[in-house]
């Protein structure tokens, strides 16, 4: 191998979490991982992520729970407070929703209320994501929701390596951190660095350099973007892609700098386009970057309305590769 | 009423600082509202008078590093925990020197070094925090129990449910300790609550659950001393359902219209408070004498806080971008 190339391994965003907690729980005996299902006796987690952990490092710090979810950040919390590392499984996204009360008020608030005295480390690892048929249950996205709230970290990967980098800044972090994972993007391969480490939360990641337009996307939609850059450079126009990879506190630093020089920007997330993360981040372009800007920001989200069960409905909803195309395009004239 | 038959007798000494914990808990309760009355503080209070015997009787038996986890009817409970009372006026004065630098309230106050964990202001969310803390102390290979303390309201709220169940799954040394003091808010007991008794339910967890008169600090010290030992030997989680009343009602300024005269009446002639002092002169374990010296050192200890919180001054702008996260946002 020569000098300059990084050794990689080609793995699924899955296996890549997995070698996040197995490394994390091995060099720190504070880390603790819980959640419906995820020791081995229950299988290792519904999709088998957690598989084994409790084997090797026991049932006191890989533990199984009742479906009950404000039980598990509740306790994810105390376990914080008492000095621990918990990451704590939400099985869906969804089911944050029963357990906002701990999330919100407890987890992301402890620190400033008590004036710096309570630190609440904890890692909230959740799944989420249309596209498999689940319904309007089973596939929200809800970070707008925790990126209003002051106090917890809102981070999305998009691919393997940013799938152990970022959960191992997550475990490690000293504050609340909710780490989205997606159908679409765990179970896709990629190549992991052998020696990944922590990639530091808050900042972004050029995915693809280009100079006509900016597309600003995190998680499944990263993708989506890619193969509308594909498309777009056929139609001989350059996209730069930016992985925002941290939501709140999101890197505006690199946002603006890239938008400066392309002067114009399509915000694209899976989430309800209405109050979502795009909206916050098309405005401070506006506000930051008016003079400079060759067109309107443009965002791209899904309709407002439930994520629908039956395929050709599901399929309208989610954003696709045309519609960022088609944007693209209508912004270029 | 269940009783104890392991349980030792309380000594003396036991008894007197029982009682110490209540008077200090009552001196600074009424200094409270007094510097409430007198438009020096401005905050919204949830008094606990009458509730003293509770926490008292309970934080006579723990350790600095036992923890609690309380309610924004809590300050007794904090009281009883010793805290420090320079900071807790100055906390719930809003200024710098505040516990929690202003930033809480006296909803809110923390003092981890002494076990005080969590405040809420969340009916019910005291307790699977709780939890956790119980499940570090074991994980830390320590006796330390876990304490959440609750009133009967918080017993019909989802988190009770949940948070009494993992405890009894992973047999966590936690007690959750109900202060019943006969009202939800507004909402007399019966008009809320399915069940005669708050401590059947613990049954349906497969838990210890005992309802104790919290008005007698005989019973409460050997229904806590019982519910202590159980969690420290890893015999899992307690529920106590302690029986009192709220003199003052839900918030101060609550004119009571949910109650008749008759029965506060009645309540405030079993004040526990006098009946435990005439107890212990009575019994020959304290002198009249001792225990107003002891009455005076609390008043002065309570002036002196209230001079030192309102002397205080507030917290700078600068404050509002600390403590969201361990780094300070950016201006």
């Amino acid at each position: 191998m020569s000098s300059g190339v990084i050794e990689t391994i080609t793995m699924t965003g899955q296996q890549a979490v997995s070698a996040a907690l197995f490394e994390a729980m091995e060099k720190d005996s504070k880390v603790l991982v819980f959640g419906e299902d995820v020791a081995d006796r229950e299988g290792g987690g519904v999709m088998g992520t957690t598989r084994g952990l409790s084997t090797k490092f026991g049932d006191e710090r890989v533990k199984s729970t009742p479906i009950a979810e404000q039980a598990i950040i509740g306790a994810a919390i105390g376990a914080a407070l008492g000095g621990y590392k918990p990451v704590a499984e939400i099985m869906l996204m969804n089911f944050t929703t029963v357990a906002m009360d701990m999330i919100v008020n407890h987890a992301a608030k402890l620190r400033f209320m008590s004036g710096g005295q309570s630190a609440v480390p904890i890692t909230i690892r959740t799944l989420t994501g249309a596209g498999f048929q689940t319904a309007g249950q089973h596939a929200d996205h809800l970070e707008a929701w925790f990126c209003h709230t002051a106090g917890i970290k809102v981070v999305c990967p998009s691919n393997p390596a940013d799938y152990k980098g970022l959960l191992l800044s997550c475990i490690a972090d000293p504050d609340p951190c909710i780490i989205i994972e997606t159908g679409k993007t765990l179970f896709a391969p990629g190549e992991v660095p052998v020696d990944q480490g922590p990639i530091p939360l808050g900042k972004a990641r050029i995915d693809r350099a280009g100079t006509d337009v900016t597309l600003i996307s995190y998680s499944s939609m990263v993708l989506v973007c890619q193969a509308a850059a594909a498309t777009l450079e056929g139609l001989g126009i350059s996209s730069e892609i930016i992985d925002l990879r941290t939501v709140s506190p999101w890197d505006r630093g690199a946002v603006l700098a890239s938008v400066r020089k392309t002067g114009r920007a399509v915000v694209v997330h899976e989430a309800v386009r209405s109050f979502g993360p795009g909206a916050e981040i098309a405005a401070t372009i506006q506000e930051e970057l008016f003079g400079a800007l060759k067109a309107p920001v443009r965002r791209l989200g899904a309709p407002y309305s439930a994520v629908p069960f039956t395929k050709p409905l599901e399929d309208a909803w989610l954003v696709q590769p045309a519609d960022v195309v088609a944007a693209v395009q209508s912004i270029m004239k | 009423m269940t009783t104890h038959p392991n349980t030792p007798t309380p000594t003396p000494d036991i008894l007197l600082d029982i009682y110490r914990r209540m008077i200090r808990i009552e001196r600074n309760d009424d200094a409270t509202r007094r510097q409430i009355k007198l438009g020096r503080l401005r905050m919204p209070y949830y008094s606990a008078r009458g509730q003293e015997v509770i926490p008292s009787a309970i934080s006579a038996q723990l350790t600095r590093d036992d923890t609690i986890c309380t309610i924004y009817r809590g300050i007794h409970d904090m009281v009883a925990k010793d805290m420090p009372l320079r900071p807790l006026w100055a906390e719930i004065a809003g200024r710098v020197d505040g516990t929690c630098k202003g930033k809480g309230g006296p909803m809110h106050l923390t003092y981890p070094e002494l076990g005080i964990m969590v405040t809420t202001g969340v009916v019910g969310s005291s307790m699977p925090i709780a939890n956790g803390l119980a499940w570090a102390a074991r994980l830390d290979g320590s006796k330390r129990v876990s304490i959440a303390y609750f009133g009967d309201g918080a017993s019909n709220i989802g988190a009770f449910h949940e948070a009494l169940n993992l405890a009894a799954v992973w047999k966590l040394p936690v007690i959750f300790v109900c202060q019943n003091n006969g009202f939800a808010e507004h909402t007399r007991y019966e008009n809320g609550t399915g069940c005669e008794f708050i401590s059947t339910r613990a049954a349906g967890y497969g838990i210890a659950g005992e309802t104790v008169d919290g008005n007698d600090p005989y019973a409460m010290y050997a229904a806590a001393h019982e519910a202590i030992r159980r969690a420290r030997e890893g015999e899992g989680p307690t529920l106590l359902e302690c029986k009192t009343f709220r003199f003052m009602g839900h918030v101060f300024g609550d004119q009571d219209k949910y109650m008749t005269d008759q029965e506060k009446a009645e309540a405030l002639a079993k004040d526990p408070l006098p009946a435990f002092r005439a107890h212990l002169i009575e019994q020959g374990i304290a002198s009249e004498e001792q225990l107003a010296a002891l009455q005076t050192g609390i008043e002065a200890e309570v002036a002196d806080a209230i001079e030192f919180g309102l002397a205080s001054p507030f917290p700078s702008v600068e404050e509002l971008r600390r403590d969201v996260f361990a780094t300070e946002i950016p201006a």
